[in-house]
Order: C-alpha cells, then structure tokens, then sequence
C-alpha cells in the first residue's frame, strides 16, 4: 500500500531493547518459513527429481527396486505410436482450448462486472462448472454425450440435423471436439474471474472519458479495456492451458483414451503406462514430456505478471 | 460506430435526435447485456440443471431415446437418490472429502500463514525469489508427480488409505493459498504491526494481536478456495486408494457407480448435484474477496 512504500527503516532510531527485536525479525522469517519449505523439499522437489530418476530405472509397481537402465524406457515410449498421438492430442487440446477459453472467458467477464438485476444467481450459475470437481462433471457429461440416450442428440434429431446419432465419444474427432468443450466449459468460469480483475482495475475515468470521447462498445473494448488489461488476459490464458494441458481427469472419466487410444492425453497415457500397467519408469518418461512446457508457461505468466507491476 | 460529435452548439431537433438515438443504445445494450448474461448462466448451469431432472427419473422414463430429455415423461421418483445413500458408500465419500478437505485446510493454514508473512512483511533478501519459487512450486502439476509420490507413500505406509491424501494434498494448496495470503498482507498497512510494537508488543505478539484479526478475511477466502482444490482433486486418489471405504467423492463416483458396464446414472447425477451446488454457494459467498486477494497478489506481488 501506499502509505508503506516510503521505507525508513525503524532500525535507525531504534535503543539497544528494540535492536534485540530487530534481530528476532531475521530468526522469525526463517522459524515461519522452515516448515513450508521443508514440506514443500520433501514433498514436491525431491519427487520431482525422483520422477526424473524413474525414468531412467525399471521400477516397477511389483518390482521397486532401482536399477539404472539409462535411455531404454525413452525408446520404449518412442516406440509406441500411442505416445505420439498423446502428445499431439496434448497440444491440440491446449491451444484450440486455450483460444475458447481466452474469448469466451472474456465475454463472461464483461457479463460478470456489468450491474444488472439477479446478478448474484448468474454469478453462482456461471461458477458451477469451476468449483464442481471435475470428475463429477465429467460423469454428467458423459451422459450428454451418451452413445444413445444423449439429450443433444436428442434436440438434434428433433430440430432436424440428424437422423443417427452422433456417438460423440466412438468416434475419434468426435471425441476430441467433446474433451475440448468439456475443458473450455469448465475452465471459462475461471479465466472470467481472473479477467474480471483486470476489468475492474481500470479506473472508472478512463473509462468515462472514452465514453464522453464518443468511443462505442467495441472501440472502447479494443483500444481501451483489452490493451490496458492484456496481463491478465495473458494469465488466464495461461491458467487456462496449464489446467487443460496436465489434466487427465476428462480425458479419463469420459472416453479413457479411446475410442483405441485416439484420445489420450500425456497425462492419462502416463497413468495408464506407470500405475495401470505398473511400468513407472515408462510412465514417467511420459510424464516428463510434459515440463519444458510447463516452465515456458510460468516463466510466461511471471513476465505478465512483472508487467503489471510497471502499470 | 462512433457517435458524430457535435461540434458547434446543434440545433434543438439535432440534440433531441442524438438524445434518442443515445437512449435507444442505451436499451439496446441492457437487453444484449441480459441476453448474454442468461445465455452464459444457461450454458454453464444446464448441464447441472438437467443432472437434476435425470437424477429424479424413472428408469422407464430416462431408458427410452424418444422421450424428452428435458421433462419428466413419467412422474418424479426419489428411489435413485435415495440409492444412492442406502445402496452405494456415497456418505462415506463424501465425509471423506470433507475430513480431509478440512484437515488439509488446517495444514494449509498453519504452514501457509507464517510463510506468507515471513515474505511479505520481514523483508529478507531472499523474500522476493522466495514468492517467485513459491509461485513455481504450484504450477508443478500433480500429473508430473503422482508416479514417485506414489512410491513416497507406499514407503511411507499410507498406501489405501485417505491418509495419504492428507499428507499429500498440501502439496496442491499450500503454494497457491502462500501466495494469495502474501497478496492479502500487502494490502494491511505496515503501521498496524509497527504501531503495535511501538506499543511494548514483540513481532509475534503484534502479528497474533493485530495482523491476524485483520487477515481473518483473507484466511476464510483461502480456506474456501483450498478446500474446492482438494474436493476436486483426481489423480493424487486415483492413484494412492482402491479400497472404496477409503475414496473421496471425486474418485468414489465415478468408480464405484460405474460398475463395468452398468451405469446408475440418475445416482450418478444425484451425486453431482449433491456436492456441486454446496460447494459452488460457499464459493460464491466469497468471491469478491477471491478477485481481491488475486488483484493484490498478482499486483502487488
């Protein structure tokens, strides 16, 4: 805040008593942090490089004893058309998801700020499918999409467009396009938030001096609202991907990778290598795949971040 | 579409004609504004709203392609519903998502809090590359992790358990509900503590006594926002639990409602309506303060 930016700090005019204080500070940042570090060392950084190490070894769930077997499960998992096609699903799904979720989000977010009447039950509606745990929604779709009694087919038939139905998850482009809307329909509620606070931290002059400027709806969303909130827009776009690109749970609730394995995500191929055929070491050669990415992503976000910090 | 700006004084029917045309936009853009804002509700919510029409269905009604997926052909019945606490371990899924979303909780707090003010307030050098690692440590996916921390808690004797979940799923929450705390102590004036502890308190007296009443609300945005990350979380109990007494909700639906090919689908939709719309109220309650605490982290951060 503001008033706390001047730093002077109370050290210089301090007596000896509150030196000691001084000083505490110093063992009181290290005695409040030790602990999450310590938890998060032990429980995310030593597995991550233990994943690494797995993928090297031919640990596997019957037999867990580690010997290095260098590249042998990377030739394996090369070796399988399977991990191609998971990886491309893996991008496909990721930009095509991203993209929707960026515009639709945005939409939903000019919604969500907007004042009007009921707003707070179209808030709630609108956040369903986030807080809702993802395989439970997923298990609802899967009935929409149902090979047979599938309601959208249902108004289609009805409306005239089809005559058979469309058994969305039998077949393969059919399926992808279903992984893709389940994941943009879950993750918009959430890119809107992260716009809407974009949106709202525009200061009502800029806005009102573009309206008595004579700008319109889309002049000012295009010159004024999106330039000015591009970081967050960035963020949620980038929230956006890492959610759909390392989820599995979609994936695996509504086709389990099929129909033959057309669908499979590195997620859910790792799942089904490491813990459904017991073979980590392929498993997490799979899942390692899925890093570099991650790191290009939040090295993106954290640059997005830094720029609304210069705002 | 710019408005053609009225240069020299207009004339009085000029004027009333550019006040009309302003009013008639004026309409135009509530009734688009309402148009997308139930359109959006609609497609966000129907699939929840149409869930809780299937749950209540006779299977003589839902099990027929011609009959109308949107009404009941056939009257309401309970039985699926109730199925679902007589004949399936639903209650028990369920309290166990919410022990252990409320013990994660716990452990969140109590781990996240001091680190949060230790970065935000003590001013290490170390502080800001500690908030960056902190934020990397919560894009580390649990996709990436699960096969050795799988390992991690076989050795470690939880394996079947929904224990395991509990030592895990701090994993998940603690970075991110760090970094939105940090956010929240941002925005609290330095005054408060010093003020304190020019007072008489020490750091940790004025911290309990005036930062930690002041944070409350903060501390009740992450509690929610924790607790919807672990009720949601799939993979970590995929992985760690087959017995069903052990599973959550997330994992024990669609496992344990799905039996090979039988499908009891209107307790499946029961189930998801159940936990959804709990989760989504409380959520709700404290949105507001959510964008707050996102906008300062992400702002101030």
């Amino acid at each position: 805040m503001a008033e706390t930016l001047t730093e002077t700090p109370p050290r210089q005019k301090l007596d000896g008593a509150r030196q000691r204080l001084s000083d505490r500070d110093g063992f009181l940042a290290w005695i409040f942090l030790v602990p999450t570090v310590v938890y998060i060392v032990v429980l995310v950084a030593i597995p991550f490089f233990l994943a690494i190490a797995f993928a090297f070894s031919d640990v596997t769930s019957g037999n867990p004893s580690y010997d290095w077997v260098g590249l042998e499960n990377f030739y394996r998992v090369f070796d399988d058309a399977v991990f191609w096609q998971a990886l491309r699903n893996t991008f496909v799904f990721t930009v095509i998801s991203m993209l929707l979720i960026v515009v639709l989000g945005k939409v939903l977010a000019m919604v969500l700020v907007a004042d009007f009447k009921g707003k707070w039950i179209v808030r709630f509606l609108v956040l369903l499918p986030w807080t809702t745990p993802v395989a439970l929604s997923s298990v609802t779709w899967l009935w929409l999409l149902h090979s047979i009694y599938s309601p959208i087919d249902w108004v289609l038939r009805n409306v005239g467009l089809i005559e058979e139905n469309s058994y969305f998850l039998g077949r393969p482009a059919l399926a992808m396009g279903s992984i893709i809307a389940v994941h943009v329909w879950r993750l918009v509620p959430l890119a809107a938030v992260i716009m809407m606070v974009g949106i709202l931290s525009i200061p009502d002059d800029i806005t009102e001096a573009s309206r008595i400027d004579g700008a319109g709806f889309w002049r000012r969303m295009f010159e004024v609202t999106i330039p000015l909130t591009f970081p967050l827009i960035a963020v949620a776009a980038l929230f956006g991907a890492i959610f759909t690109f390392t989820d599995m749970a979609v994936v695996y609730v509504l086709t389990g990778g099929g129909p033959t394995n057309s669908t499979h995500v590195l997620a859910s191929w790792s799942f089904v290598r490491g813990i459904g055929g017991g073979d980590i070491g392929q498993g997490a050669v799979i899942a390692l795949f899925l890093f570099p990415l991650l790191l290009a992503a939040a090295i993106l976000i954290l640059r997005a971040v830094r720029k609304m910090e210069t705002i | 579409m710019a408005a053609p700006v009225a240069t020299d004084a207009p004339s009085a029917a000029e004027t009333a004609r550019l006040r009309r045309r302003y009013a008639m936009r004026g309409v135009l853009s509530r009734v688009s504004l309402y148009l997308v804002a139930i359109l959006a509700a609609l497609l966000c919510a129907g699939p929840f709203v149409w869930s809780t029409l299937t749950a209540t269905k006779l299977n003589a009604d839902l099990y027929n392609p011609q009959h109308n997926p949107f009404l009941y052909n056939k009257p309401p019945t309970a039985d699926h519903v109730m199925f679902l606490f007589t004949d399936t371990a639903f209650a028990t899924f369920a309290w166990n998502t919410l022990w252990v979303g409320l013990l994660v909780v716990l452990i969140t707090l109590v781990l996240g809090v001091p680190a949060a003010y230790s970065i935000a307030r003590l001013n290490r050098p170390w502080s800001t590359p500690m908030g960056i690692g902190i934020f990397f440590v919560y894009l580390v996916p649990p996709s990436l992790l699960f096969l050795s921390l799988s390992r991690v808690v076989v050795w470690s004797g939880l394996q079947d358990s929904t224990w395991s979940l509990v030592l895990i799923y701090p994993t998940i929450t603690v970075p991110v509900s760090t970094w939105l705390l940090i956010g929240f102590l941002k925005a609290l004036p330095r005054d408060i503590e010093e003020q304190a502890m020019v007072d008489g308190y020490s750091r940790l007296g004025a911290v309990l006594r005036t930062v930690l009443p002041l944070l409350f609300p903060g501390v009740v945005a992450v509690v929610v926002f924790a607790f919807t990350l672990t009720a949601s979380e799939f993979i970590y109990a995929l992985t760690f639990i087959s017995p069903t007494s052990e599973k959550v909700v997330s994992t024990g639906v669609p496992t344990e409602l799905i039996r090979g090919d039988v499908f009891f689908w209107q307790s499946l939709q029961a189930a998801n309506i159940l936990i959804a719309v709990p989760i989504a109220f409380v959520f709700n309650l404290f949105l507001a303060r959510f964008i707050s605490g996102f906008t300062m982290g992400a702002v101030k951060g």
